[in-house]
């Protein structure tokens, strides 16, 4: 059995995708499609299980894929609740009022920026940077969804809304 | 091509350079110092330290050396104050978050970090602010980590996605978290991985098996060559008071580049193993007793003086050095006996008069990288002789097709042409000769060779990649000498080779079995390769002869010798063995009734003859341990006291001075001269595992080196042993 007998697949199909857009053995630039693919039907975050499976999926040296992993901040490398809510607070979002959302929403679910919530159900990204909406800051992104012009109410109910 | 050459200054003086040049390559070429850290010569331009930053006129910011390509008319300053000032702040940011434990570092006083900062930082750190820790991963037990004091080169990373060919080192994280790490806790594998410590230019990656035993500058530098492969790896030996405390590459561009293998790096901690003879001994009554090296020598010279010459017998290991080979074949000569060998392992000496006379390569160790293709048969050469594996690898990356021919199925780390396995060497090579020669007539020597072969598809591609080469190479490995039908494969692969218009060369066992040859060291023929009248016992019959004195140079009886299992029995049986030898061991008080302790390669004087044909001599580095003496002044005292005219050497040079004027000119010759049909193997075929001595067995040295013993290569054998 190898390491990639792991992957399902849809996520052979998502990843084959990818490889097809780029030159023979050049099957390297694949990794960050493939691994959002796994990423998304494991609930939003990777085990090293998984991440030897792409590997052995796209004949790379593991740790090549473990570089790309713990590099980009939208991979989880640890398990995290299954709703990926993320608050931007840079300048733009921060001068509307970014840091009273957070606070807002961290007493509201009883975690820390970069921590899930007990029951599994959320998790609140440890730093979201620029998303490009400023022209509606405060946002944040939920599950890959842009909310703008956010006030505690209009999050509250985004936030009471996942399942 | 006139256009290609680019003119321009450095710091002033008019400077000439290859279009496309950087501008580190130029300045490293004339002698012009720029401080760096992630750039070198062997590596792939990472560009990530900044410490090369130089002023460049016209240009509005300093520019990096190491991947500023030069241009005409360019004006480049590398010490100006603007350049300087770049340096400066460019290293105080470097050591942000470097411990600066010097005094507690392996590395200090031969760290690039250090000599750096003090050449080109500031006098006095400003910085007052926390710094970040890393924890450490165990790299096994070669590599050392410290990975709080690494400073992000990526050196060691480069290393092993474009030397080694596999990536096991990688950048976890990014910015302040970054760090150099395998990720999963997991050993580095790889057969050259420890020169990432030598490319590491701080503290970060250190020598394990060293770690803490001395300091750079309390330690002389010696020049030494590797003993455990054809290779001859241009070595350092760092010793401290007499003692081998670690070994560095010595760099030979001709040779091993500037890398060694591990187990030319880490062997040394054998020369001090526990098991080392500290005393000449005999055994007197079944009881061992250490008595005085005069007595000792007195008394082999007795039993030789009452033996009958004839009866004597001699084995050598191939790892000892052309002056022992020469003595040794002199005592011979003196005693009138022809039963000298060094092809302890080889099995097929039915076809011996056709050994080459100065086996060697069939090209130069460097123009391994120019083939266009090569066949490997029977050979594990990752294992067998590392830098050699990394040679053909550059010639596999830059184009070259690489074939194999071999029972079992070995791992490379680049794209292999064809892998022929799962059957016996003579049925695949027989294959490939006669497709080769299609439309041509077959070498006499093998007619009966290849009488109703038919060439499969993959044997018959193999053949067209060696015809379509212009610099073509069919290289016989250790397997393949130790094959059960040697004669039968090396006149397929010489059948090839002819048939092709490739070249045909031998990778040979130790570290000098070309030596071995020239001086004479084999029954058959004499210093030189000049045919004796009469053919003496061959390794694989002294056994079983009834003799009446045997010698033992170098070798262990029980795992240096093809018949292993029997061999110390059938010793013990011999009326009179003599084991002159670094260590001692329960095989050798079984087997032998005197023992003399001998130096090993760090010891003594000496001069190897590597695979390319190349005389490399070597001075003793290190103190003898206990009463052990170089081997070639035991043998010098041995034929003073037998009288033997002309012995009267006073260096090691003398010897090797006599045997040189004695061979005159010679050059490396593998010609295959046989004519006469061979006939069919008759089960000698079959694939033998037997036939693959693992890296970290093939000797004496390295079977005692601790770490080497505990890598995972090591210890993946261990686990399969029955």
């Amino acid at each position: 059995m190898s390491d990639a007998d792991l992957l399902s697949d849809h996520v052979r199909e998502e990843i084959n995708r990818w490889t097809v857009r780029f030159p023979e053995e050049r099957q390297r630039s694949a990794v960050i499609g493939a691994l959002h693919a796994v990423q998304h039907e494991n609930g939003g975050f990777l085990t090293d299980e998984q991440l030897n499976a792409v590997a052995d999926y796209l004949h790379l040296p593991t740790i090549q894929v473990y570089e790309v992993a713990t590099f980009y901040s939208m991979f989880q490398t640890k398990p995290v609740g299954r709703h990926n809510v993320a608050i931007c607070t840079n300048i733009s979002c921060m001068l509307r009022g970014a840091d009273d959302i957070v606070e807002h929403v961290e007493a509201k679910l009883g975690i820390k920026l970069g921590e899930s919530t007990a029951d599994g159900r959320v998790y609140l990204k440890e730093e979201e940077e620029c998303l490009a909406a400023c022209c509606g800051a405060p946002m944040m992104m939920v599950d890959h969804k842009y909310h703008e012009n956010l006030s505690k109410e209009k999050v509250d109910e985004i936030l009471d809304a996942l399942d | 091509m006139s256009n290609d050459i680019v003119k321009f200054e450095v710091d002033g003086k008019p400077v000439e350079g290859r279009q496309g040049q950087m501008i580190m390559e130029v300045t490293d070429a004339i002698g012009v110092y720029i401080p760096r850290f992630c750039y070198h010569e062997k590596l792939s331009i990472a560009a990530n330290c900044r410490m090369c930053l130089v002023e460049v006129d016209n240009a509005p910011k300093p520019l990096v050396a190491c991947a500023t390509p030069i241009g005409e008319g360019m004006k480049v300053f590398t010490r100006s104050p603007k350049a300087a000032a770049a340096q400066k702040a460019t290293m105080e940011f470097l050591l942000i978050n470097h411990p600066l434990d010097c005094p507690i570092c392996d590395q200090g006083g031969e760290c690039e970090l250090q000599d750096l900062a003090m050449g080109y930082g500031r006098d006095v750190s400003r910085y007052t602010e926390k710094k970040r820790i890393v924890k450490d991963k165990d790299l096994g037990p070669l590599i050392s980590t410290d990975m709080t004091r690494c400073i992000h080169c990526t050196r060691c990373v480069r290393f092993g996605e474009e030397i080694a060919g596999i990536q096991e080192l990688g950048t976890i994280g990014r910015a302040e978290d970054m760090k150099i790490s395998t990720y999963i806790e997991k050993s580095i594998d790889h057969e050259l991985s420890g020169n990432i410590i030598d490319l590491c230019p701080v503290g970060a990656l250190n020598n394990k098996p060293y770690r803490y035993s001395a300091r750079a500058w309390e330690m002389e530098q010696h020049p030494t060559v590797s003993p455990h492969d054809c290779v001859g790896s241009n070595l350092f030996a760092h010793v401290l008071r007499g003692t081998v405390k670690r070994i560095v590459p010595r760099n030979n561009e001709a040779i091993n580049e500037t890398w060694i293998s591990d187990r030319d790096r880490y062997s040394y901690e054998g020369i001090y193993s526990s098991d080392r003879m500290q005393s000449p001994r005999v055994k007197e009554g079944g009881q061992w007793h250490e008595i005085s090296w005069e007595d000792a020598l007195e008394k082999l010279a007795q039993t030789l003086r009452e033996s009958n010459g004839e009866k004597v017998g001699i084995l050598a290991s191939p790892s000892v050095t052309i002056e022992e080979a020469h003595l040794l074949a002199r005592i011979a000569d003196y005693l009138g006996t022809a039963n000298i060998d060094h092809r302890l392992r080889r099995r097929d000496f039915s076809d011996q008069g056709e050994d080459a006379q100065f086996p060697w390569l069939g090209c130069d160790i460097a123009d391994i990288e120019n083939c266009d293709a090569v066949l490997i048969a029977g050979s594990n050469i990752r294992k067998e002789a590392p830098i050699l594996a990394h040679r053909l690898r550059k010639a596999a990356v830059g184009g070259a097709k690489v074939g194999f021919a071999n029972s079992e199925v070995y791992d490379y780390y680049f794209k292999v042409a064809e892998y022929l396995a799962g059957r016996g060497l003579v049925e695949q090579l027989s294959g490939i000769a006669v497709a080769a020669a299609q439309g041509k007539k077959l070498t006499s020597a093998v007619t009966d060779l290849c009488k109703g072969v038919k060439a499969d598809k993959q044997q018959k591609r193999m053949a067209k990649m060696l015809k379509d080469a212009t610099h073509g190479l069919v290289l016989l490995g250790n397997i393949a000498g130790r094959h059960k039908a040697f004669s039968a494969v090396r006149a397929l692969a010489a059948s090839i080779a002819s048939t092709t218009g490739t070249r045909l060369g031998f990778l040979s066992e130790g570290a000098n079995s070309a030596g071995a040859h020239l001086a004479g060291v084999l029954p058959h023929r004499r210093s030189g390769g000049k045919t004796r009248d009469e053919d003496g016992l061959h390794a694989g019959e002294m056994l079983d002869a009834d003799l009446h004195a045997v010698l033992l140079f170098g070798l262990e009886p029980d795992l240096d010798l093809t018949a292993t299992e029997d061999a110390v029995k059938k010793l013990a049986e011999q009326r009179f063995v003599v084991a002159f030898s670094p260590y001692t061991s329960d095989a050798l008080d079984d087997a032998a009734d005197l023992q003399l302790p001998i130096g090993t390669f760090a010891e003594t004087a000496g001069t190897f003859v590597n695979c390319e044909g190349r005389w490399q001599s070597f001075a003793g580095v290190a103190k003898p341990v206990g009463q052990a003496r170089p081997g070639w002044k035991v043998l010098r005292v041995l034929g003073n006291l037998l009288e033997i005219e002309g012995f009267e050497y006073l260096s090691a040079a003398d010897v090797c001075d006599e045997l040189q004027e004695l061979l005159g000119e010679v050059t490396p010759d593998n010609a295959y001269r046989r004519k006469k049909a061979l006939r069919k193997p008759n089960g000698e075929d079959a694939p033998a595992s037997d036939v693959d001595i693992p890296i970290y067995e093939v000797d004496a040295i390295v079977r005692r080196a601790t770490a080497l013993q505990l890598t995972p290569e090591a210890q993946r054998l261990r686990s399969t042993d029955p």
